[in-house]
Formats: C-alpha cells, sequence, structure tokens
C-alpha cells in the first residue's frame, strides 16, 4: 500500500486503481452493498427509494421539455402545445412530467407518514427528519414553479394567488409582491424567473437528498418495530435483500405511474390550464393540485389574510419541531395503544381538509374547514406533547429477532443457528 | 438431450437454471431500458412543425440569365443562379478526371434546364456562406463562387476547383413544377 493511498479490496486493476485513489466503489459497496438494513422492513420502506427514482425521472424528462419550451409570455403556451403535437414522443415526455409531480407527492406524503406513524423522526434521526421538511418544502416551491410555466389559466392565477400570499406581509409586503413579480402583475419577468428557479430547485434537492442519506447512513434505518437492531441476527445487508425488495416495489409502482400517463393522463390536472392565460379573467373555480388541498383548506379556513398565511406556512414549519413535540419515548406506533387513534384521526383529518380544499369556501366546507384546522394543529401541539406523558405503551420486543425467531428449542431453525446463544448487545 | 437437462448433479442443474434467469432477467432488462431510451433520443429529432418546413417553391421567373438567388431551405441558404450560355460552356469544357470531386455538370442541373443551377450555399470546407451571389461579389477564379473564410474556389457548376474545400457544392433535391417554377426537398 502505497502512502497516501486508500485501502482498496478490490482484485480487478482498473478498480483497485480507481478505488485506492477516490473510494467510491469502497463507499458504494458500503452504503449499499452490505449496509446493514433491519431484517423487518415493510413494503412502507420502499417509498424512499422510489422518491430518488421520480426525483430522477423528472430531472430528465424536465431537461428534456426545457429544450423545447420558450419562457416567454407570448410562446409559452404554444411551446407547450407544440410539445404535446409536433415534437416527437413530446406528449410522452409532457405527460410523464406532469403526473410525476403528482407521483412524487403520493411517494413522498407516504414516505412522511410512515416516519409519522413508526416515529422515525425521533432521537437519534431529528435531523434527518428536519433535511427530508426541507426537501418537501423544497418540492413544494419547485411544484409549484413548475405549474405556472405552461401559462394556461390556472398556471397564472395559481402565479397570481400564491404570490400575493406575501401581501399579507405588514409594511413591505407589496414591496415583495413587487419584487417577486418583477413587475406590477404577473408578467413576462416573473414567468422567466419562475423557469430558472424551476430549473434550479431539482438540484438543490438532489443535494438536500444526499444529505438525507448520508445523514441516514450514520443512524441506520428505523424499523417497524421502532427498536434498534441489537446484534447482526437483526440486519440483513442491503443487497440483495432491499435491492430486491425495492426493485420489485418500483415495478409496481412504474406500472401504477404508467397507468396515468397512459390512460388518465389529464385526470389529476384542470382543464382550464389548457386555456391560455389572461390577465383580464380569472377562472370562476380556481383550485391548486390535489397535493396543496389540504393546505389550501387550512388558508381559507382563516377569515384574517395575515393569520391564514402563517397558518399556511406553519402548517409545514410545525414539521421541524416534531422531534421535540413527541414527548414519548416509543417510537413505532404499533406500540401506542392511545397514540394510535389520535393518529389515523390525523390521517383522515388531512383527507377531509384535502376535499375541503376542493370544494368551495362555504357552508358545511368552510366549518369542516376549520374543524380540520383546528385539529391539525392540535395533534402536533397538544395531542402529541400530552399523549406522550400520560400513555402506557406496551411492552416492547427485546430485539427485532425476538417476535419472529422461536426461542432455543423452539423450533426448525438453519443448522448453525442454533448453535450459540442469541447476542444480546 | 437428456444429459444437458438432467445432469448427475442437482448443482449443476440449479447452476444452469440461475444462469438462464440472470440472462433473461438481463435481456427483459436491456429491452425495456431500450424502449424507455428511444423516446428520448427521437425527442431530439426534427419535430413535424420543422419537418413541415422541409419543403419549399421557388419562383424562378424574374431571375435573368446571368442572375442568381439565394433562398433559405431547411435553415440554409440554397444558390438558384440562372447561367448564361458562356457560363454553361466553361462548366462543360472541363476535363472532369481533374477535378477533385470528379462530377460532370449535366449531372448537377436537370435534363432540358440547363440553365438553372441549385446548389446548397455552404461551403463543403468548413460551412462558411461563399461569395458570388451578388454582382459586386467576387466570384473567384473559375466564375462560380468564393469563400471568403479559407478561399476556396467554385466553378460555374458549383464544383470546388481551388482551396480547402474537398467536395463540389451539394445539389439538394428539387424538381421542376413548371419552367419556372421548382420544389426544393
Amino acid at each position: 500500500m502505497a502512502q497516501g493511498l486508500a485501502e482498496s479490496h478490490y482484485s480487478n486493476p482498473t478498480i483497485r486503481w480507481i478505488d485506492s485513489r477516490l473510494p467510491i466503489f469502497t463507499m458504494m459497496h458500503k452504503e449499499y452493498g452490505e449496509y446493514p438494513a433491519p431484517k423487518n422492513f415493510n413494503y412502507f420502506w420502499n417509498f424512499g427509494a422510489l422518491a430518488m427514482v421520480v426525483l430522477l425521472v423528472m430531472i430528465v424528462t424536465g431537461i428534456f421539455l426545457a429544450m423545447h419550451y420558450t419562457a416567454h409570455v407570448d410562446h409559452a403556451f404554444n411551446s407547450v402545445e407544440a410539445i404535446m403535437r409536433d415534437v416527437n414522443y413530446g406528449w410522452l415526455m409532457r405527460y410523464i412530467h406532469m403526473n410525476g409531480a403528482s407521483m412524487f407527492f403520493i411517494v413522498i406524503y407516504i414516505h412522511v407518514f410512515r416516519g409519522l406513524y413508526y416515529g422515525s423522526y425521533k432521537q437519534p434521526r431529528e435531523l434527518l427528519w428536519m433535511l427530508g421538511v426541507v426537501i418537501l418544502l423544497l418540492m413544494i416551491m419547485t411544484a409549484f414553479l413548475g405549474y405556472v410555466l405552461p401559462w394556461g389559466q390556472m398556471s397564472f392565477w395559481a402565479a397570481t394567488v400564491i404570490t400575493n400570499l406575501f401581501s399579507a406581509i405588514p409594511l413591505v409586503g407589496e414591496s415583495i409582491v413587487t419584487w417577486l413579480w418583477g413587475g406590477f402583475s404577473v408578467d413576462n419577468p416573473t414567468l422567466n424567473r419562475f423557469f430558472a428557479l424551476h430549473y434550479l430547485l431539482p438540484f438543490v434537492i438532489v443535494g438536500v437528498v444526499f444529505l438525507h442519506v448520508a445523514a441516514l447512513h450514520i443512524t441506520g434505518s428505523n424499523n417497524p418495530l421502532g427498536i434498534e437492531p441489537k446484534s447482526k441476527r437483526d440486519t440483513l445487508p442491503f443487497h440483495p435483500y432491499y435491492t430486491i425488495k425495492d426493485m420489485f416495489g418500483l415495478g409496481v409502482f412504474l406500472i401504477f405511474w404508467a397507468m396515468f400517463v397512459f390512460f388518465a393522463p389529464n385526470y389529476l390536472g384542470h382543464p382550464d390550464n389548457y386555456i391560455p392565460a389572461d390577465p383580464l379573467v380569472t377562472p370562476p373555480h380556481i383550485v391548486p393540485e390535489w397535493y396543496f388541498l389540504p393546505f389550501y383548506a387550512i388558508l381559507r379556513a382563516v377569515p384574517d389574510k395575515l393569520f391564514g398565511v402563517i397558518l399556511l406556512f406553519g402548517a409545514i414549519v410545525v414539521l421541524f419541531f416534531l422531534p421535540w413535540l413527541d414527548t414519548s419515548k416509543v417510537r413505532s406506533t404499533r406500540f401506542r395503544p392511545v397514540y394510535k387513534w389520535f393518529f389515523w384521526l390525523f390521517v383522515v383529518d388531512c383527507v377531509v381538509l384535502g376535499y375541503c380544499g376542493a370544494m368551495p369556501a362555504e357552508g358545511i366546507w368552510l366549518v369542516l374547514s376549520q374543524l380540520g384546522t383546528i385539529y391539525y394543529f392540535g395533534f402536533f401541539l397538544v395531542i402529541m406533547p400530552l399523549v406522550g406523558k400520560f400513555e402506557r405503551p406496551r411492552p416492547l420486543p427485546a430485539s427485532i429477532s425476538e417476535p419472529v425467531l422461536p426461542q432455543s428449542g423452539g423450533g426448525p431453525l438453519p443448522a448453525g443457528a442454533t448453535a450459540k446463544p442469541m447476542e444480546k448487545a | 438431450m437428456a444429459d444437458t437437462t438432467h445432469p448427475e448433479g442437482g448443482h449443476g442443474e440449479q447452476k444452469s437454471r440461475r444462469d438462464f434467469l440472470y440472462l433473461t432477467t438481463a435481456a427483459v432488462g436491456a429491452v425495456g431500458v431500450a424502449a424507455f431510451i428511444w423516446p428520448f433520443i427521437d425527442y431530439m429529432n426534427p419535430a413535424a412543425d420543422v419537418l413541415a418546413l422541409a419543403s419549399i417553391q421557388v419562383d424562378l421567373s424574374a431571375v435573368e440569365a446571368g442572375q442568381a438567388i439565394t433562398v433559405m431551405w431547411r435553415g440554409k441558404p440554397v444558390f438558384v443562379r440562372h447561367r448564361t450560355p458562356g457560363e454553361i460552356e466553361a462548366a462543360r469544357a472541363v476535363d472532369v478526371d481533374t477535378l477533385k470531386d470528379p462530377q460532370p455538370d449535366s449531372a448537377r442541373v436537370q435534363e432540358g434546364h440547363d440553365q438553372w443551377l441549385v446548389v446548397v450555399g455552404i461551403c463543403t470546407h468548413l460551412g462558411c456562406v461563399p461569395l458570388g451571389q451578388k454582382p459586386a461579389d467576387p466570384r473567384g477564379d473559375y466564375g462560380g463562387w468564393f469563400c471568403p473564410c479559407h478561399g476556396s474556389h467554385y466553378d460555374t457548376s458549383g464544383r470546388a476547383r481551388l482551396g480547402p474545400a474537398p467536395t463540389n457544392l451539394p445539389v439538394p433535391e428539387y424538381s421542376f413544377m413548371s419552367d419556372t417554377r421548382i420544389t426544393i426537398g
């Protein structure tokens, strides 16, 4: 081993030459080959990998769309239509990208609720969780910016409404909105900067995802039992056990995605966005894309402009404080008989808020939105701290293996497994 | 055959079965990847609106003998020259075998329309547009075109005669709709 070179166990001379100078093969082997993952993952642990694939597909299709897209108010709408009609496979590229945004949010929301249910945000994974919330925020911004680019009616009015949220800020609000617009209304400078930022942010997301994964590989993955692996018997090497499980999940997920792309490409969209942007006419019923509906309901539930905006942002920001709001020492909701009910009520609450967000803000929908908003914040700010203090959790298993592997002499074990007693950390 | 499908040891069978599964999986994966990549490659090919502009019609009735016009076709200049009898004669008098890209003049014009020369006006050296279309332009030593970038000379048939240009100016696909009207592309 020459001075200053990294140790490499690869025998192929070319790989070894590279690896001892830039140990990228050793790193990949360590992080994705032998990385010890708890052996009891269920399919909810697929969604991080799925999100990674969606991000890459979005970046690739996005770069290709940008090759034929024109970020100018006079040409944007027509350039998107040209992609749909004239460019080879342009329809495919756009439908993958357009539905990809929805797929991304489906995957990420399941990923977030997975973390919420199994307590993946708790010590020592607080920073891992917070990086995830940063990714969610970046995704929300990117999705919004991208929705503006086709320059249809919904694009234009989404841009107008969302940027006007900042006008609620006292004193400087109007100046901030003018600054965001680069003018006195949503116009060409706005479209241009939205395109520039929509192109930029996914690469920022890639950077934060890298940190997210790096942090994950320090603490190790959580698992459905929410207890740390105690010995080698509790883990499996990532490859091939979880590479193959992720591949299978990816196959199923891609079928789901393709179903939308090929059979219902506009199902999740809004027909009004096929009308070119008109600054003089607001569509009678504007709603955001489905993935923003719960937040939209929270915004409309509050009769005060500033307070509504504060709650809208607060609904995401509160997630940053989750590791400290949840006072329970037990991670997995499986062992939390009281919290379990509040958790599922929270899931229902998010769905109800989403439904209210799609309905007109009047009558029963307004009342439901208000109740939903109260529970949303009550869940995080009141229920989580209190339940953790008063709940008596069910007993945790001694190890990940204990509930599934029979104790010594219990049943047929592979040869060798019975030979030595279970290691206890 | 029986020997290969039922080898002596069970281990060997396991191995060939696994190899078969690996290979078929890899093959299906390769086909899938290729099927996914093709739309991305084809996406960068000319789109339908570009192809729709791929052929143009040109009216030649106003071009007098000795004059030339330049028309835009597929984003490139196309030289259409109404040659004088003297120019045609000069193009035909050359010994074809002495040319660096041997081609008789008759192969570069359409029969019965010898006075019309249609060539893509891009120097075959490195893509500049040669001079020679306007009456005041230098036309080089052979009365055709002269490329100012690196000094290539073309004759009245658009053939490379002097300088670094390796081949003649290409003749695009075109046809006469009538005596004074052509379709290029």
